[in-house]
């Protein structure tokens, strides 16, 4: 009898030992004359058990991990025999990390075979885009905007506003631009879904193509994602053989195809002027708005550009309706965030929750704190333009507006948490130190402040004249905040005057800091 | 790898511009192109690219000197990325960069003395929920401590 097994291809698992562990299972299989099926599926998103492997039974699939290459020999014994093993987690879906989530997002991801676009119909896929097929335009648009999604890319703008937008422009072309280009450090869902369910990303995009009245979509990757890069190409090149790319798309009289462009290591890319910029074979420099992308964005046409994760949740949309969507969340969050925890975390990974979770639910409860087993200091939400936030705000939900009201931001929806060694002045000269490499030039408050704040933390550390060179700072981070151009000089104010408002004593001179720690 | 690629030639750059050429926005396409060919993108190459794009030679050199990924001169034998982004600062990064450099005996950003080694930051590989992580040649390896980051430099040494 052939035993099926799972062990995962997304890249979180490969660099922890995935790759090594399937050919282990592969040579101990033949070597036996065991007739052994592996999938390659994408990750679950429980990090700290990857490589988790599943074996599929007649009682659903069962989770051993974290597996290593060592450790096959034995899992095959107790696959071949009665299943019980030191590394068996029980049957998967019941894992509890795995269970308290809502996930609609990522429902697939981690469960299908992300090279096969059957496996991803077998498993509700391209169920979206059938009835976006007999809706009109107007239907599809009213959908989408009573789902109540907001871009997931960190802006939270409302997508059913902006495909109309574009839908009610009129040009020769239009344009569908999905923004992979997730650059946050503690962010990685987007790379997850691109791997472990690349399909769903090609359906959202199809659908959006369709209601706007675009045939050609670009997705852009970040070259340090090289994994997610084959996985898309690869799904791309599944989906136009099946006819779901390409012209009379499922029979239909639509036409649409996707094509993979790969970033070149600026972050700010992932900004969307910046990133059509880059798409247009130009250097990565911001455009002023208005005109927004919507009216004149990829080579000057109408174009819909949103993060990988808002088109990901748009075939759910369509296929259970937006009401089904919408009944998830709190105020005007609706639906599900993916929340990717990270950093000095005991059970780090991706957790898609409803919004209105707290902060310090999912640091404490669901990540179980640091795995340093040190105390959380603490957290920093959204990215390197992220605020840190101390464990006094843990009470904060997990909500647009909820975190704007406390100066900080949801962003992607990543955490990194850190424990009582971090040294929150240097945190802050790093986030400065950031914007000055990645800063695209265009204008001054960024490309300037930044350096200038590396300059004057640099004092602060050393001593001189704290209280008037935190004056400067402050001053600067107004600037920064209120002069600039785009997210990035814009927030990079936010982990600088936050670190400072709520770490204040680690900007002392450093004699105190060093008293204050001990 | 870094090891394997061809020397710069004329007629092969043409060649590889050719096929991108007609491509929509296709100057950063040429560009990871020429560098997965030659290793690096070869100075003899950005007037032709011009041409191609029917661009001038300071705007293709604009964009070729605004990414961090396009190299002028060919990497080491083998490139080490260390990711020094945040999550993986609060995972304790930081103690390994020092460790690499050290062991390495060169800075983040240089190639040692014997060309065997560049060490590289890179800032997020999106492996944050198992950091340290760093990316050797193109092979991701994530949950580093001394023992695994010693090991990573050996190897990229030899």
């Amino acid at each position: 009898m052939t035993i099926r097994i799972y062990v995962p291809r997304d890249a979180a698992a490969v660099a922890v030992g995935a790759d090594e562990v399937a050919l282990a299972f592969a040579q101990a299989a033949a070597a036996r004359g065991a007739a052994i099926e592996i999938v390659r599926n994408g990750s679950r998103g429980l990090c700290w058990l990857e490589p988790m492997v599943e074996l599929s039974t007649a009682q659903g699939r069962i989770a051993f991990g974290p597996v290593t290459a060592a450790d096959v020999p034995s899992l095959l014994d107790a696959m071949a025999g009665n299943g019980q093993h030191a590394l068996r987690l029980g049957v998967t879906d019941e894992i509890p990390w795995l269970k308290r989530q809502t996930r609609l997002t990522f429902a697939r991801c981690g469960v299908v075979d992300p090279r096969s676009v059957d496996d991803y119909r077998a498993h509700g896929g391209y169920k979206g885009l059938e009835r976006t097929l007999t809706l009109s335009s107007d239907q599809i648009l009213d959908d989408v905007t009573r789902s109540g999604l907001r871009g997931r890319g960190g802006a939270g703008f409302p997508t059913g506003i902006k495909w109309k937008t574009v839908a009610q422009a009129s040009a020769d072309r239009k344009y569908i631009v999905c923004n992979a280009d997730e650059g946050d450090s503690g962010t990685f869902a987007d790379r997850m879904i691109m791997e472990g369910d690349p399909f769903v990303v090609i359906e959202g995009m199809t659908i959006a193509g369709i209601t706007v009245g675009a045939t050609k979509g670009y997705i852009y990757i970040r070259s340090e994602y090289p994994h997610a890069v084959e996985a898309m190409n690869a799904a791309i090149a599944g989906a136009r053989r099946a006819g779901l790319l390409g012209k009379r798309i499922g029979g239909s009289a639509h036409e649409f195809d996707l094509e993979v462009r790969v970033g070149a290591g600026a972050y700010v890319c992932g900004e969307e002027t910046s990133l059509l910029e880059s798409l247009e074979g130009r250097r990565g420099i911001v455009r002023a708005k208005p005109p927004l992308p919507a009216h004149k964005g990829l080579f000057g046409r109408p174009s819909v550009i949103n993060n990988v994760l808002s088109f990901a949740a748009i075939p759910f949309i369509l296929d259970s309706g937006a009401k089904a969507y919408a009944d998830f969340g709190m105020g005007r969050s609706r639906g599900t965030m993916p929340i990717q925890l990270a950093g000095n975390i005991k059970y780090g990974g991706l957790f898609e929750t409803a919004f209105g979770v707290t902060l310090g639910e999912l640091v404490d409860e669901i990540g179980g704190g640091t795995f340093t087993g040190r105390e959380v200091r603490a957290v920093q939400v959204g990215g390197p333009l992220g605020a840190y936030f101390p464990r006094a705000l843990f009470d904060t939900p997990f909500d647009y507006e909820a975190f704007a009201a406390r100066d900080g931001l949801i962003g992607h929806g990543g955490i990194v948490v850190f424990d009582d060694t971090v040294d929150m002045v240097k945190q802050a000269r790093f986030a400065m130190e950031f914007c000055a490499i990645e800063s695209c030039g265009k204008c001054t408050p960024c490309r300037i402040g930044s350096t200038r704040g590396v300059e004057t933390i640099n004092k602060v550390i050393n001593g001189e004249r704290v209280a008037e060179n935190l004056a400067v700072i402050e001053d600067l981070c107004n600037t920064m905040k209120f002069g600039s151009l785009c997210a990035l000089g814009g927030f990079t104010p936010y982990p600088v005057m936050s670190a400072l408002k709520h770490f204040r004593e680690d900007f002392g001179p450093a004699p105190a800091r060093l008293q204050a720690a001990e | 790898m870094t090891v394997g690629y061809e020397p710069w030639d004329t007629t092969r750059g043409a060649e590889i511009i050719a096929e991108h050429a007609g491509l929509e926005g296709a100057t950063l396409v040429i560009l990871h192109a020429l560098q997965e060919a030659f290793g690096y993108v070869p100075e003899p190459a950005i007037p032709m690219v011009a041409e191609a794009l029917n661009l001038s030679r300071a705007e293709v050199h604009g964009v070729f000197t605004f990414y961090h990924d396009f190299r002028k001169q060919p990497a080491g034998r083998h490139v080490l990325k260390l990711c020094r982004a945040e999550a993986c600062q609060a995972a304790g990064g930081d103690a390994l960069a020092a460790r690499a450099e050290a062991k390495l005996g060169v800075s983040l950003g240089h190639t040692t003395a014997d060309e065997r080694v560049t060490l590289e930051p890179i800032y997020c590989l999106g492996l944050c929920a198992t950091a340290p992580s760093a990316m050797l040649d193109g092979r991701v390896v994530g949950r580093l401590d001394e023992a695994r980051i010693d090991a990573l430099v050996a190897e990229a040494q030899r």
